[in-house]
């Protein structure tokens, strides 16, 4: 009985295969849908926050979003305008004697008619102000400041000077803070030098492990892609790489600079490597968390592609159920990337900090 | 590719968003909150130890306590065996002098007896002798009174007298 079930369901599901699903995308031409275009708009920074698109009942795309400020520095001049300005590149923003047009979510200087120059390889050639806005994703960084200021001042709180049990969401953050503490910071760094850098593992523990979490959430206001965007991933692989250096003992810079115990031919190899080896190590952090991240965005919009792409319903259960395993996945992926970026911050700190015991 | 080229914007405001993170964490979030585990963890690193000791000291206590009370058994056992020595001795030794005394007593009674016996036989003797002599008197006056009685005793013991 059940076989002739499922012999029946599945010969509805392949008679039924070719039903056809709305075309849409993101310009809102009615082109087929392109899923690069799609996950290369879901991975990328933006000057406004989308909340929705759709097509409504006349057959237009309507696209809801929140405009964010835009802050340009141009030739000595600060400019300030909201980015619906820009009616999603469509309009041309003339400031002074200066023109702006959106082009890619990139802002340049055009002419009168907002002309884009292009190369040979489609690239603009058009000057590009320095760009301070408010985009997507600095709005969903702070979001997730605002989240983390929350949970973790009003945590503090309720550490009172008499040693009381933890409750609430204390008792969740409380074993993380020991584990970053014992597991990473002590157990690389040591015990007497720990607590200098604890205050930034912390932070970095916490900032990378929640905004992964807020660009798992697949709705306004998460889906940013923060942690994988090189900007971020840049500046705290910067920051472990100034906080490494600076606090390097005699003993580590020796060890690069002189490679002591090594045959002086051998040196001349070797101290460039270690040379190269300071830079590369943060660079490492840096594309490792970048490259996690942004993959598992791109599987899961991938997977959710295919229905648009094969153009049927009945290929959607595969997709939620790959989508639902990915983001399960994601979810590992997301503490495990936070930690990975500390553990080695926490090591290379270690290794920067470490004396010879004589 | 634009995945891999950093946006200024980005990069400026990551880099002054997270620094401030990092200060106001650290002085608001962190630092209480490490301090008062660090605490917490010595707190209950001291109480463990006291309760420790306590008990180290409960059990010193304990078998001090079961010392004294075996100590103390052993004192009564040995007080109240002294004492029944002591009684044991007291009345075997009045017993032996009452016997001795008794014996004494019978001793010299016994002497006593003798002696008054022995004076008593002494006077009894002197009485008898006195009285026969009495008896002798009266019996010769009375046998004498008569000549011819006198005369029969003469001749009786002249008669017995052999001259020869």
């Amino acid at each position: 009985m059940n076989h002739l079930l499922k012999i029946l369901f599945i010969a509805i599901l392949f008679s039924f295969n070719h039903y056809a699903v709305a075309e849409e995308n993101a310009e809102g031409h009615n082109t087929a849908f392109d899923p690069l275009v799609m996950i290369a708009h879901h991975i990328s920074d933006s000057h406004e926050w989308q909340v929705i698109s759709y097509t409504n009942s006349h057959g237009e795309p309507v696209s809801i979003s929140i405009p964010l400020p835009v802050i340009i520095f141009y030739k000595g001049q600060l400019h300030g305008f909201m980015s619906s300005a820009f009616a999603h590149g469509k309009a041309i923003v003339k400031k002074g004697t200066t023109n702006f047009k959106l082009y890619h979510n990139k802002i340049y200087v055009t002419d009168e008619e907002g002309r884009i120059a292009l190369d040979e390889e489609n690239h603009p050639i058009n000057e590009q102000p320095l760009d301070l806005s408010i985009t997507k994703n600095v709005a969903s960084m702070w979001l997730s400041i605002v989240l983390i200021l929350w949970l973790f001042i009003s945590s503090a709180r309720k550490y009172t000077t008499i040693p009381s049990k933890p409750s609430g969401k204390q008792s969740f953050l409380e074993p993380l803070i020991l584990f970053i503490r014992d597991d990473v910071a002590i157990m690389q760094i040591g015990k007497e030098k720990a607590d200098k850098y604890l205050p930034y593992l912390l932070t970095l523990f916490f900032f990378i492990w929640i905004n992964n979490l807020i660009g798992l959430v697949p709705f306004f206001p998460g889906a940013s892609n923060l942690t994988g965007n090189i900007s971020v991933t840049l500046v705290l692989s910067v920051l472990t790489f100034l906080i490494t250096s600076f606090s390097g003992s005699k003993t580590y810079w020796k060890h690069i600079l002189l490679a002591p115990g090594v045959p002086g031919w051998v040196k001349i190899f070797l101290v460039p490597v270690e040379l190269v080896g300071i830079f590369t190590k943060p660079f490492a952090l840096m594309i490792r968390l970048l490259a996690n991240i942004t993959a598992g965005h791109i599987i899961i919009l991938s997977l959710f592609a295919i229905v648009f792409v094969m153009k049927s319903y009945y290929i959607a259960p595969v997709s939620i159920l790959m989508g639902l395993v990915m983001y399960l996945l994601e979810f590992l992926v997301a503490a495990l990337q936070a930690y990975i970026f500390t553990l080695l911050t926490a090591l290379f700190i270690g290794m920067a900090v470490h004396e010879e015991e004589h | 590719m634009g995945l891999l080229s950093p946006d200024p914007g980005l990069v400026f405001w990551t880099f002054i968003t997270f620094g401030l993170l990092v200060f106001v964490l650290g002085k608001f979030a962190w630092k209480p909150i490490l301090h008062a585990i660090k605490v917490r963890e010595e707190t209950i690193q001291v109480s463990l130890e006291l309760a420790a000791k306590a008990r180290e000291e409960v059990a010193v206590l304990e078998t001090t306590r079961a010392d004294l009370i075996n100590q103390t058994k052993v004192e009564c056992d040995g007080l109240i065996k002294a004492a029944r020595e002591i009684k044991e001795n007291m009345l075997n030794e009045a017993k032996g002098k009452a016997q001795e005394e008794a014996n004494k007593i019978i001793a010299n009674s016994r002497l006593q007896i003798e002696r008054e016996k022995n004076e008593a036989i002494q006077s009894l003797k002197s009485q008898v002798a006195i009285l026969s002599l009495d008896i002798a008197r009266k019996l010769l006056e009375q046998e004498l009174e008569t000549t011819d009685k006198q005369k029969a005793i003469i001749d009786r013991y002249l008669n017995e007298v052999n001259f020869n």
